[in-house]
C-alpha cells in the first residue's frame, strides 16, 4: 500500500463535470441546428463551421499566448458560444464577418475578464450585437428558407415575419391585414420563415430546451419568467389593441424568442445563482424585449435584452438570496 | 413519502455491508483509549500507569458539565498515559492498557436477558447515562446526558431517534435497527421518561425496508412510539434535516432542537442508553462498519473502544493493495485517516477504504456559476460566494451571509462540477467567524 490520502470530506464526488454540460447543452442544440442546414443548406453549414472553428482558434491563441493559462479550447464552452453565434446571423453573412464576430465573442465577451466563469455578459450576444452595429445590411438581410438549398448566390431575399408586422404597424396598415403577409403559425413553429440560421425553428429549440431541462443543465426558472412575461405583456397589449398589438403567440415563435428564452438568458455564467434571482432575471428580460420589439427601433430585441438584464447579475446576486433555512419559523 | 425540503443530494448508496451481521470483533493485545472522545471538555484521567483495571471501570472522569466520563474498554494494566495519533490526525492523550483476559466489572449485568421495567426517576436515568459515559453515537459524539437535560423554560414534546444513516456505505445503525431493535426500544422508553415525553418518532430512510418492517412490528408494543419511513436523501440525518422531515419544524438559526420542542437522539444512543441504564453497562464498544469497494469482506463489528484501526481492516480481509485513501466515518462527513494505528473511539461508525483511483478530488476548473451549489446546500446558503468571502478574508460578510448555519454535509462539494473546493475554503470562513465570535464575546 502506498501513502494514504488526506483531504477534506466529503470523499466522494458526483460525475458532473463543467465539459460534461457543455457537451449536453451542445447535444441539445443539433435538432435545431438539423433544421437550419435544412431550410438554408450549405450556407447555414459552412457559417456554423467557420464560427465554431474560428471561436476555438481564438481561445486557443488567447489561451496560449495572452493569458498562458491552462488550456480550456477542450471544455466545449468555445464550441457552444461559435454554435449560437452561428445561430444568431443570416444564413448569407459573409464568412470574414462571422470569424470577425467570433474573435469579438471569445476575445472582448469571454477572455477579457479571465476566460470560461468570468465573463458577465453573454460572449455569442457580444459578437452578435458588435456584427449588427458594425455590419447592418448584412446582419438584416434575410434570405428566405428554401429546402436542401446549396445555393450561396443569388438567393432571394425577404423581411422576417417581426419587421413585417413591426414596418407595416408603422406605416398604419391594421394587424389583421398583414397577417397575409407572413407564414401561418404551423409553419413558423417548424422554422418556415425568414430569420436568423439558428432561431427560426422555435419546435426545435423546445425539444432542446426539455432535453437540458432533464439532464438538470437549466432549471425551468428562466425560460418560462421570460416567456411567460412576454406572454402577460404581449397579452395586455393585444388586448388593449389587437389591430395596432400582434397577438402574444405571435411573439413567442417569432425571431430568437425561443433561442434567447432557452440557451441565451440560461446561460448559467451570465444569469443569476438563486431561484428567485433568475425569476426575477427572466421577467426583466421578457419585459425589455417587448418595450425593445413593440415600442423600439429595432423589430427584434431578444439579444439586447439579455445583455441589458447580464449587467444587472451582481446586483441581483447580491440582494436576492435563497431561502434560508430555519429563516421562518413554521410551527406545526 | 416525507423528507426535507431545502437542498440535499442523493450518492450512490452503496450499503454494501447490510446483509452481514454484527460480530464482534476479537480484543486486541492492546488498547489506546483517548480521554477526549466526545465534543466538549477532555476527562481526567484517574488510573496511573500500572493501574490493574477490570473491563468497564471509569479510567478518565468527565468533570464538567459537557463532557463525559471514560471507562476501560478491557482488563489489564495500565502501561502508560501518554499521546497518541488518534482519528483526527492529532496527537492527544490517551491511557494505553495491555491486556490481560476479560475480567468485567461485577456490577455489569453482561446476559442476553431483555430487562424491560425501569423504575428509576428522570433524574436518575440522567446521571445513569451521565456516570456511563454514553455519547451521541451518530459522529458527533455529543454528551448525551446534556441532551436529556430540559434547559429551564424549554419544553421538550417530541423525542427523534436518528435511524436514517444517510452517509452512503454505513450501516451499523441499520445493523442494530436489526439485531437489537428490542433493547433499542427499551432504551428509547428510557429517554423519553427521562425527558417527559409522550412520543417518539423513529426516522428510517426507506432504502432499508426490513429494518422499517422490523423495528415497526416492535414498535407496536411500545406506546407512544411510531416508526415514520422516510425518502432516500442526503443529509437526512442532519439533525435539523430529520426534525423538518418528520415534524415539519425548522430549527432557527443558530438554535438547538429544543427550541422547537424536539430533542434528537441516534438508534446507537438509544442501545447504549438501554445497556448504561438497565445492565450498569457503560459504553466501552460500538458497532463500526468497515467497508470499501474492494474489501474482501465488508463487515459489521462490535469493538472495544481503543482497538487499532488496522485490527478491524485485518478482520475484514486486509488492505487491499491498490488503497489510497482510509476514511474514519461515511464518505461525505468522515475524515481521512493519516494513521491506521489510531484507535477506535465512541464516534466512529466506520471505516471506509477507497482506492487510489478514487482517492483524489475532480479536476479543478473555474467557477461556472451553475449555482448547482445553491440548489443542493441544505440550509439554503451560497456556498460558491461564501467560500470567495471566506478566500478573500472577508469574515463579517461570512458572518452576515450566514456561514455558521453550515453544517459541513459536503454537498456542494460533492455536487461541483468545476471540483472547487467550497467546503474547505468555508471550513477556513467558519473558523475565522467563530474566532471573531469568541473575541467579542470576552470584550
Amino acid at each position: 500500500m502506498s501513502l494514504l490520502t488526506v483531504s477534506g470530506s466529503p470523499h466522494v464526488y458526483s460525475k458532473e463535470s463543467v465539459s460534461k454540460i457543455m457537451y449536453g447543452v451542445i447535444l441539445s442544440l443539433v435538432p435545431a441546428m438539423l433544421v437550419s442546414f435544412y431550410f438554408f443548406g450549405l450556407s447555414a453549414i459552412l457559417l456554423t463551421l467557420t464560427a465554431v472553428v474560428s471561436c476555438m482558434a481564438f481561445e486557443f491563441i488567447i489561451q496560449k499566448y495572452l493569458i498562458k493559462g491552462p488550456m480550456t479550447v477542450f471544455d466545449g464552452s468555445a464550441i457552444i458560444t461559435g454554435i449560437l453565434l452561428a445561430f444568431n446571423v443570416p444564413s448569407s453573412l459573409p464568412l470574414w464577418m462571422i470569424v470577425i464576430g467570433s474573435a469579438v465573442a471569445i476575445g472582448m465577451g469571454k477572455m477579457t475578464f479571465g476566460g470560461l466563469g468570468k465573463n458577465p455578459f453573454n460572449p455569442a450576444l457580444v459578437g452578435r450585437v458588435f456584427l449588427l452595429i458594425s455590419f447592418p445590411v448584412d446582419m438584416t438581410t434575410w434570405p428566405k428558407p428554401t429546402e436542401f438549398s446549396t445555393n450561396l448566390v443569388d438567393v432571394v431575399s425577404g423581411p422576417t415575419p417581426l419587421a413585417v408586422i413591426k414596418e407595416g404597424v408603422a406605416a398604419g396598415r391594421p394587424v389583421s391585414e398583414l397577417m397575409a403577409e407572413v407564414p401561418e403559425y404551423v409553419q413558423m413553429l417548424f422554422g418556415n420563415m425568414g430569420g436568423s440560421i439558428g432561431e427560426i425553428s422555435a419546435l426545435a429549440l423546445l425539444i432542446g430546451g426539455i432535453y437540458m431541462l432533464i439532464r438538470k443543465i437549466i432549471t425551468w426558472h428562466i425560460p418560462v419568467a421570460y416567456l411567460g412575461s412576454v406572454m402577460i405583456f404581449g397579452g395586455i397589449l393585444w388586448f388593449v389593441n389587437p389591430e395596432v398589438y400582434i397577438d402574444p403567440v405571435f411573439h413567442l415563435i417569432t425571431g430568437g424568442m425561443m433561442l434567447g428564452a432557452l440557451y441565451m438568458a440560461t446561460d448559467m455564467v451570465t444569469s443569476p445563482m438563486s431561484y428567485k434571482g433568475m425569476i426575477i432575471f427572466g421577467i426583466g428580460c421578457g419585459i425589455l424585449t417587448m418595450v425593445i420589439r413593440v415600442f423600439g427601433a429595432y423589430p427584434e430585441g431578444v439579444s439586447f435584452a439579455i445583455l441589458i438584464m447580464n449587467a444587472f447579475v451582481p446586483l441581483i446576486n447580491t440582494y436576492v438570496k435563497p431561502k434560508r433555512f430555519g429563516e421562518v419559523v413554521k410551527n406545526g | 413519502m416525507k423528507t426535507f425540503t431545502i437542498g440535499g443530494v442523493h450518492p450512490p448508496e452503496n450499503k454494501l455491508s447490510k446483509d452481514a451481521a454484527i460480530v464482534a470483533l476479537e480484543i486486541p493485545k492492546s488498547v489506546s483509549i483517548p480521554i477526549s472522545q466526545h465534543l466538549g471538555v477532555p476527562a481526567v484521567p484517574i488510573v496511573e500507569k500500572g493501574a490493574k483495571v477490570k473491563t468497564g471501570q471509569l479510567i478518565a472522569k468527565g468533570e464538567a458539565f459537557i463532557s463525559a466520563n471514560i471507562h476501560s474498554s478491557v482488563s489489564g494494566t495500565v502501561s502508560k498515559i501518554d499521546e497518541v495519533i488518534d482519528t483526527s490526525g492529532y496527537k492527544r492523550k490517551a491511557v494505553i492498557i495491555d491486556v490481560e483476559g476479560d475480567e468485567w466489572e461485577a456490577e455489569i449485568d453482561r446476559t442476553a436477558d431483555l430487562k424491560k421495567e425501569c423504575n428509576l426517576t428522570p433524574e436518575e436515568i440522567i446521571k445513569k447515562v451521565n456516570e456511563k459515559g454514553i455519547v451521541g453515537m451518530g459522529g458527533a459524539t455529543f454528551p448525551s446526558h446534556v441532551k436529556l437535560i430540559v434547559p429551564k423554560g424549554k419544553k421538550a414534546e417530541v423525542l427523534i431517534i436518528n435511524g436514517v444513516e444517510c452517509e452512503p456505505y454505513l450501516t451499523s445503525d441499520h445493523r442494530v435497527m436489526l439485531e437489537r431493535a428490542e433493547e433499542m426500544l427499551v432504551g428509547i422508553s428510557i429517554q423519553m421518561k427521562a425527558l417527559g415525553v409522550e412520543k417518539a418518532i423513529i426516522g428510517i430512510e426507506n432504502n432499508k425496508p426490513d429494518a422499517i418492517e422490523h423495528v415497526k412490528k416492535i414498535a407496536a408494543n411500545y406506546k407512544g412510539i411510531t416508526v415514520e419511513a422516510l425518502k432516500v436523501k442526503y443529509p437526512q440525518g442532519g439533525e435539523k434535516q430529520l426534525i423538518k422531515a418528520l415534524i415539519n419544524r425548522e430549527v432557527p438559526s443558530g438554535k438547538l432542537p429544543i427550541e422547537v420542542g424536539a430533542v434528537v437522539h441516534n438508534v446507537g444512543t438509544a442501545l447504549a442508553v438501554y445497556e448504561a441504564v438497565q445492565k450498569n453497562k457503560p459504553l466501552i464498544e460500538r458497532v463500526v462498519t468497515v467497508t470499501g469497494v474492494n474489501v474482501a469482506k465488508p463487515s459489521n463489528f462490535m469493538v472495544r473502544i481503543g482497538t487499532p484501526v488496522s485490527a478491524l481492516l485485518e478482520a475484514a480481509g486486509g488492505v487491499p493493495e491498490n488503497t489510497g485513501k482510509v476514511v474514519n466515518g461515511g464518505p461525505m462527513m468522515g475524515k481521512a485517516l493519516n494513521n491506521l494505528e489510531a484507535p477506535v473511539t465512541k464516534g466512529t461508525s466506520g471505516i471506509l477504504l477507497f482506492p487510489q483511483v478514487a482517492s483524489s478530488r475532480k479536476p479543478l476548473h473555474n467557477c461556472i456559476r451553475c449555482g448547482k451549489c445553491i440548489t443542493v446546500c441544505c440550509m439554503g446558503l451560497e456556498p460558491y460566494f461564501l467560500a470567495v468571502l471566506a478566500e478573500k478574508n472577508k469574515v463579517e460578510d461570512c458572518e452576515s451571509n450566514r456561514i455558521m448555519d453550515c453544517i459541513e454535509c459536503g454537498s456542494c462539494l460533492y455536487i461541483c462540477p468545476s471540483g472547487r473546493p467550497l467546503l474547505d475554503n468555508m471550513r477556513v470562513g467558519k473558523s475565522k467567524v467563530g474566532q471573531l465570535m469568541r473575541s467579542r464575546a470576552s470584550n
